[in-house]
């Protein structure tokens, strides 16, 4: 379906932006599979594997094998180590397979050896054929702790340090989701389709025509930088009360902390999509309601129309975080030297590098950062304004009439609401 | 002349005025009245008084008003309360028979009666009213006097009108400042509905609203006893007010606009219709667009009704009213007022009418001073059961006991 909208935007726009969606790793592999249908039409699928069986059973285009003679066809056994250094000799490999793209999304299960591994080279190969790069991680269940969960955040934190935007989904909120009687294929693919939910959401930003556009540097600008997890989340409601049913659902859920997410992000990125229906009503109320749950977020809001949703209205919200400190101890042993200035240079908090930023882009985040201080100060200084000063004239000082919470004082035709003209 | 017993007065200390009324209560024991003293009421607002010296002022310029038009000395009153901490609710008492025979005695009768005025208030509300219903007896409905009938179980419903202590007790300690006794506080809306429904009236069911300067009252009667009332904090001082908001003008004038050109409907010829408002000189100062006006006016009244339907609706006490709505106080003077009730209620609407009672033909014909007139009329109907009872040493012996509380 948004085939269409796709290649209208293509027709239009000469600057459409060629995407690759890379799957990496067993789980990468079934979820870029998973994505290679009709809605994700115009990407470039490839995946990349030790395992040659789960590469067999792929329907992506390009396949890419890693082998060495090391592995004796067994795969990395799950050590990243291994994974890293099979990725770095094959780098030209992965270089090329993200030649020509503008966008590569990276799509992977981290934990095993393959998804913590290899992502990380990868990202910093999409990087250096010119390419925005952002991954879209899963982190392990809560049953798979110990080793895997360490060498999960160990590939979390090197993939931030390297890509332009990490969204993560950690399986073990996801659980939260799933009834407890699911069985566990059944979970696996719920939630994978968390994450191509998200994926679906930034895919949209990127190909939808939006009325209210949120440009794609914006978007950049928002993810790049906040060296801590983006917490996202995608719903859809129907219906007369749509708007309202969908802040809900966004509220309660689990990959925003019953909204907690919000209070703590410090950027957040609202894209509302909706039929021909459409109202601004509904995307004012959406957004004063996401707003009401902000604590110093600075929003980038957009709207788009999809024809082929009737009566019906999604939203994709990304709440990113700051860095915390502790970004400092978790050092990930960097076995390439030429990834070490650069990520130490991101891990001071400097302006990036990065190819795809211009002057007026890097002032801009430099002041955004140096600027939020005294955002901060101002907000707590403001007053609460009274919404509607309405003389109650001589029953000004005596004891109001209150009836089932109406100030019956008031004058009626103002309560109501009836114009006089 | 001295301290005539069929002399009884009721004084309303109302939010726009302070009517005392003089009634006499003739030999059938039907009330006359006599005469009438009014006063414009400052410090009262929504029936309450906010400024004792003011409104004593005024309390005592309508005593003595009415005290020259009767010619009679007045010593005590009924006074009227109002307010909108005042409410009224339905309890009911249970009593079981225990005599062998199952036979109901008085005492039994006085038992239940005992237990149903037995209610749980705030500790800081009394009781206004607690007026008797039905008797039940096994269940069975509509037992009038249950004496002599056979049962095991005897129950009663009371309705009971309770308000705030000490609000209550401003107003009776200004009266009692004028060195006049109150014999008894009655709830408004009670003594309109005394006023101005006939006992065939009460008994199909009946709703008096009496929209005041500063509160709104209503009683409903079903069966022949009263079944609901209740108190808004609400009358023609919103009114006044609203249109001095809508179309800014001062209070004063506001209400000479609402007495002058309004309506409780919006007329057919008030669209596009100006009035035009000059000072003192004659010289035009705006204009005023009548719709307007005539809207507000409406909207506000609409509330009013609105409230209190939905009010009984909640009890079901509006199916009960096959006689229907009637209006008093002084916004029943509004033109088309009844039309807008019966919009609202569905039903038949008429503005209340004295008929109960002789006397002064002025009086009686105006919406106004019905409460009042209820007030006496319920000093009436209280002095009978009584009067039967006084003998002369009791009658010497209240008036030596007056002397003795006054001096």
């Amino acid at each position: 379906m948004k085939t269409k909208g796709h290649e209208t935007v293509a027709a239009e726009n000469p600057r459409t932006r060629s995407i690759h969606v890379i799957g990496v790793g067993g789980a990468g592999v079934i979820l870029a599979d998973a994505m290679n249908s009709g809605e994700f039409a115009g990407a470039r699928f490839a995946v990349i594997d030790t395992d040659a069986q789960s590469l067999a059973a792929s329907s992506a285009a390009v396949k890419i094998h890693l082998e060495t003679k090391l592995l004796r066809g067994l795969g990395t056994g799950g050590d990243p180590e291994r994974g890293r250094a099979l990725a770095q000799e094959h780098f030209s490999v992965l270089q090329s397979a993200c030649e020509g793209a503008d966008v590569v999304f990276i799509v992977a299960g981290l934990g095993g050896g393959a998804g913590s591994g290899i992502t990380p080279v990868l990202a910093r190969a999409a990087r250096d054929a010119g390419a925005i790069v952002f991954a879209f991680v899963t982190l392990p269940f809560a049953a798979e702790f110990g080793r895997r969960e360490q060498q999960a955040r160990e590939g979390l934190e090197q993939l931030k340090a390297i890509a332009d935007g990490v969204i993560c989904l950690p399986n073990r909120k996801a659980v939260k989701m799933i009834d407890e009687n699911t069985p566990i294929l059944e979970t696996f693919r719920i939630s994978g389709g968390l994450l191509i939910e998200g994926v679906r959401g930034v895919w949209q930003l990127l190909v939808r025509p939006g009325l209210i556009q949120i440009h794609f540097e914006d978007f950049c600008a928002l993810v790049r930088d906040r060296h801590s997890e983006s917490a996202f989340a995608f719903v859809e409601a129907g219906g007369p009360s749509r708007s309202r049913d969908a802040v809900e659902k966004l509220l309660a859920h689990p990959l925003l902390d019953d909204g907690r997410a919000l209070a703590e992000a410090d950027a957040i990125l609202v894209s509302v999509t909706g039929g021909k229906d459409l109202t601004m009503a509904e995307v004012g109320r959406v957004m004063e309601q996401i707003g009401r749950h902000r604590n110093r977020a600075e929003i980038v809001m957009g709207a788009g129309i999809d024809p082929e949703m009737k009566n019906s209205l999604s939203i994709t919200l990304i709440a990113a975080k700051n860095a915390t400190p502790k970004v400092e101890q978790l050092d990930p042993d960097n076995a390439d030297g030429a990834e070490t200035p650069e990520s130490s240079r991101r891990r001071r908090g400097d302006a990036p590098s990065a190819p795809s930023l211009t002057l007026a882009q890097r002032e801009q985040l430099v002041a955004r950062h140096s600027g939020r201080g005294r955002r901060e100060k101002s907000k707590m200084l403001q007053t609460q304004l009274p919404l509607a000063i309405v003389s109650k004239g001589r029953f000004d000082k005596s004891e109001p009439t209150i009836h089932k919470g109406e100030d019956l004082d008031i004058p009626t035709y103002i309560r109501k609401g009836v114009p006089l003209n | 002349m001295f301290d005539d017993p069929n002399i009884i007065v009721g004084l309303e200390i109302g939010t726009s005025k302070i009517c005392a009324v003089v009634g006499e209560v003739g030999a059938e024991g039907a009330l006359n009245v006599i005469g009438i003293g009014q006063s414009p009421a400052r410090g009262v607002r929504k029936g309450e008084i906010v400024d004792a010296t003011q409104a004593e002022e005024c309390v005592r310029n309508a005593i003595v008003e009415a005290e020259q038009m009767a010619d009679v000395e007045i010593r005590d009153v009924y006074l009227g309360v109002t307010g909108g901490h005042l409410r009224g609710f339905n309890n009911r008492g249970v009593h079981p028979v225990v005599s062998a025979d199952r036979e109901i005695s008085a005492d039994d009768v006085q038992d239940v009666i005992k237990n149903a005025k037995a209610i749980n208030l705030p500790a800081q509300n009394t009781v206004v009213h607690a007026v008797r219903q039905h008797f039940f007896v096994d269940g069975q409905d509509g037992v009038t006097n249950p004496v002599g009938m056979l049962g095991a179980r005897l129950e009663v419903e009371m309705h009971v009108v309770h308000g705030i202590t000490n609000r209550l007790q401003n107003s009776i300690r200004l009266v009692k400042g004028l060195q006049l006794e109150v014999d008894d506080i009655v709830f408004n809306g009670l003594a309109s509905s005394l006023a101005l429904l006939t006992c065939e009236q009460k008994e199909l069911g009946a709703l008096v609203i009496d929209i005041g300067g500063g509160t709104t009252d209503y009683a409903v009667y079903a069966n022949g006893v009263i079944r609901n009332t209740g108190a808004l904090a609400l009358g023609g001082d919103h009114v006044s007010n609203d249109l001095g908001h809508g179309l800014k003008v001062p209070l004063s004038r506001a209400e000479k606009l609402k007495k002058e050109s309004g309506s409780a409907v919006v007329e057919e010829n008030a669209k596009g219709r100006t009035l035009t408002i000059t000072n003192e000189l004659g010289l035009p100062l705006r204009v005023v667009n009548v719709e307007h006006l005539q809207r507000i006016m409406s909207l506000r009244l609409e509330e009013i009704f609105e409230i209190v339907a939905q009010d009984l609706e909640q009890d079901g006490a509006l199916d009960y009213l096959r006689a229907g709505v009637f209006l008093s106080g002084g916004c029943a003077r509004i033109p088309h007022v009844a039309k807008l009730a019966e919009r609202v209620f569905q039903m038949q609407v008429s503005i209340g009418q004295t008929n109960s009672i002789s006397g002064l033909k002025s009086a009686l014909d105006q919406p106004e001073f019905n409460t009042a007139i209820g007030l006496a009329k319920f000093g009436s109907l209280k002095a009978r059961k009584q009067g039967g009872k006084s003998s002369l040493a009791s009658g010497i012996k209240g008036v030596i006991g007056k002397f003795i509380q006054r001096s």
